[in-house]
């Protein structure tokens, strides 16, 4: 599967880059847990001076600072680490491929994606769809996803016979992250490559959010591929305002503060890389323990890993 | 007071809910690409066995159940409660009727039951996967039947009654599976 990626992005004349994998900065968005180390140390005198450095939850800022230096379009194979993610689709440890287009929108990266998953998954013919994320949950759940009220969320949960909906506590995405995770990812890519698009910009995450126009409310450029129930990639129509992206750290570092989350530095190196000036352009990231699921038939992630987290 | 947070979720895991203890039998993670994550639990309630599907945010707690279990020799029934005791320190217990539940009509004296306890009171007994019993009543079989097929009930001496092969007498010995209620062979003491 390497060898066919890395023939994949040969022949595009795409630049394969290796990152570090820990860095002086983490994630800030609060759903995702960076994992911190720091050296072993018998004196705690020595254990205050120590210097804490985050494991990447994925090489996007890394990256992003290669793209800003005018790397043109690369590529990345690398271990990417998540806190408290464990599961049949989830470990705390696994590999990601993630590029770059500099220059592209994110419908030709949308293209180059699918084909990537064809020629790995050796399945050419492998039908394709690409919905929206308002038009998936208007067809499916009768929900209008901008204009649907807290009551009407909780009303639909509750009808689809999700247990406890009517005592949970979530906001507004949660509410939207519960309906797609418990009613309508496990039928999105059933034979066919279904890409999603188009999402609410609360949760636009590192997208660019495309603004209300003729075509309807506003959304962020955000996508994510599928296949037999399971998310294989996350892709974004990178955001490359300074301004907008520190506003962003600021928010999910508030967040964090009201769910007491540990704070977490967010990387002032990117947000010089971007105030410098990047690129506009697109980028997606791939789950590759995934991939190796669907490509072997594998139910459990732990099959297609060689020492599960429980025994490493 | 303990608690455990749903990250440590998995099969086998003691926790609260609403007062009753509860095992967890499956607990799977699911999260969006980016966002709120969510146990999805299958949980059996220890004092009803009732099994029922509960949704938690990811990183909820929830209060840790003081549930082990521990093997115990049941001694004898006093017609209301079975009295057991912990063949390591003589440490002797009292099960009611709704603990001991369907181990009633499978265990008699000298028996090794695992004894589920719940902050040191029984909550729940399990008859050995296999016992050996003798047959006190059944209608006398037919002679050079070995086939099995067909069968007839037999009476245990614990007044548990299950089907055997028709060539099994009053007064032998049967092995029995206590999780189905079948007979498995004819046993020597």
């Amino acid at each position: 599967m390497l060898a066919r990626i890395r023939a994949f992005f040969a022949d595009l004349g795409v630049l394969e880059v290796e990152t570090p994998i820990l860095s002086h900065a983490g994630a800030t968005d609060p759903a995702l847990a960076s994992l911190c180390l720091a050296e072993p140390t018998d004196s705690p005198a020595s254990a205050a001076a120590v210097d804490r450095l985050y494991l990447q939850t994925s090489p996007e800022f890394h990256m992003k600072r290669l793209l800003a230096a005018g790397s043109g379009p690369i590529y990345q194979i690398s271990k990417v680490f998540r806190g408290g993610e464990r599961g049949r689709l989830h470990h705390p440890e696994f590999t990601m491929l993630e590029w770059y287009r500099p220059g592209w929108e994110s419908a030709r990266l949308i293209d180059e994606l699918l084909d990537l998953a064809r020629v790995v998954l050796d399945r050419p013919g492998l039908p394709v769809e690409q919905v929206s994320y308002g038009d998936l949950f208007r067809a499916a759940l009768s929900i209008d996803v901008w204009a649907a009220s807290l009551t009407r969320l909780r009303q639909c949960a509750v009808a689809q016979g999700i247990p406890d909906a009517a005592d949970l506590e979530l906001d507004r995405d949660g509410w939207l992250d519960l309906l797609l995770t418990q009613c309508l990812q496990p039928s999105l890519g059933r034979g066919r490559l279904t890409v999603l698009c188009d999402y609410p910009p609360s949760q636009a995450a590192l997208a660019r959010v495309r603004p209300a126009d003729h075509r309807g409310p506003a959304v962020a450029e955000r996508f994510e591929l599928y296949l037999e129930g399971i998310e294989l990639a996350n892709g974004f129509q990178e955001l490359t305002d300074a301004a907008e992206q520190d506003a962003r750290f600021a928010r999910d570092l508030a967040e964090r503060q009201r769910l007491g989350q540990p704070m977490i530095p967010p990387d002032q190196r990117l947000l010089a890389a971007l105030a410098a000036g990047m690129p506009s352009g697109s980028g997606v990231a791939l789950g590759l323990d995934r991939l190796l699921m669907i490509a072997i038939g594998a139910r459990h992630i732990d099959e297609v890993l060689a020492f599960p987290i429980e025994r490493a | 007071m303990a608690f455990y947070s749903t990250n440590e979720f998995k099969g086998g895991l003691k926790i609260i809910l609403d007062g009753d203890p509860y095992h967890i039998i499956e607990n799977e993670f699911v999260k969006p690409g980016k966002g709120q994550a969510f146990n999805r639990v299958r949980i059996r309630n220890l004092k009803t066995g009732r099994v029922v599907e509960k949704t938690f945010k990811s990183g909820d707690t929830v209060e840790a159940a003081d549930v082990h279990d521990t093997d115990m020799q049941y001694l004898y029934n006093d017609g209301e409660y079975w009295h057991f005791m912990d063949p390591a320190s003589f440490e002797q217990m009292t099960a009611d009727a709704n603990a001991v539940g369907d181990a009633a009509k499978w265990i008699k004296e000298e028996d090794v039951c695992k004894v589920t306890l719940w902050n040191g009171v029984p909550l729940s007994v399990e008859a050995p996967n296999f016992v050996v019993l003798a047959i006190t009543e059944t209608d006398p079989g037919l002679k050079g039947d070995t086939s099995g097929g067909g069968g007839k009930p037999a009476t245990l001496e614990t007044g548990a009654i299950v089907r055997v092969p028709l060539f099994v007498q009053t007064g032998e010995l049967i092995k029995v599976d206590t999780r189905t209620g079948d007979y498995v062979s004819r046993a020597k003491d």
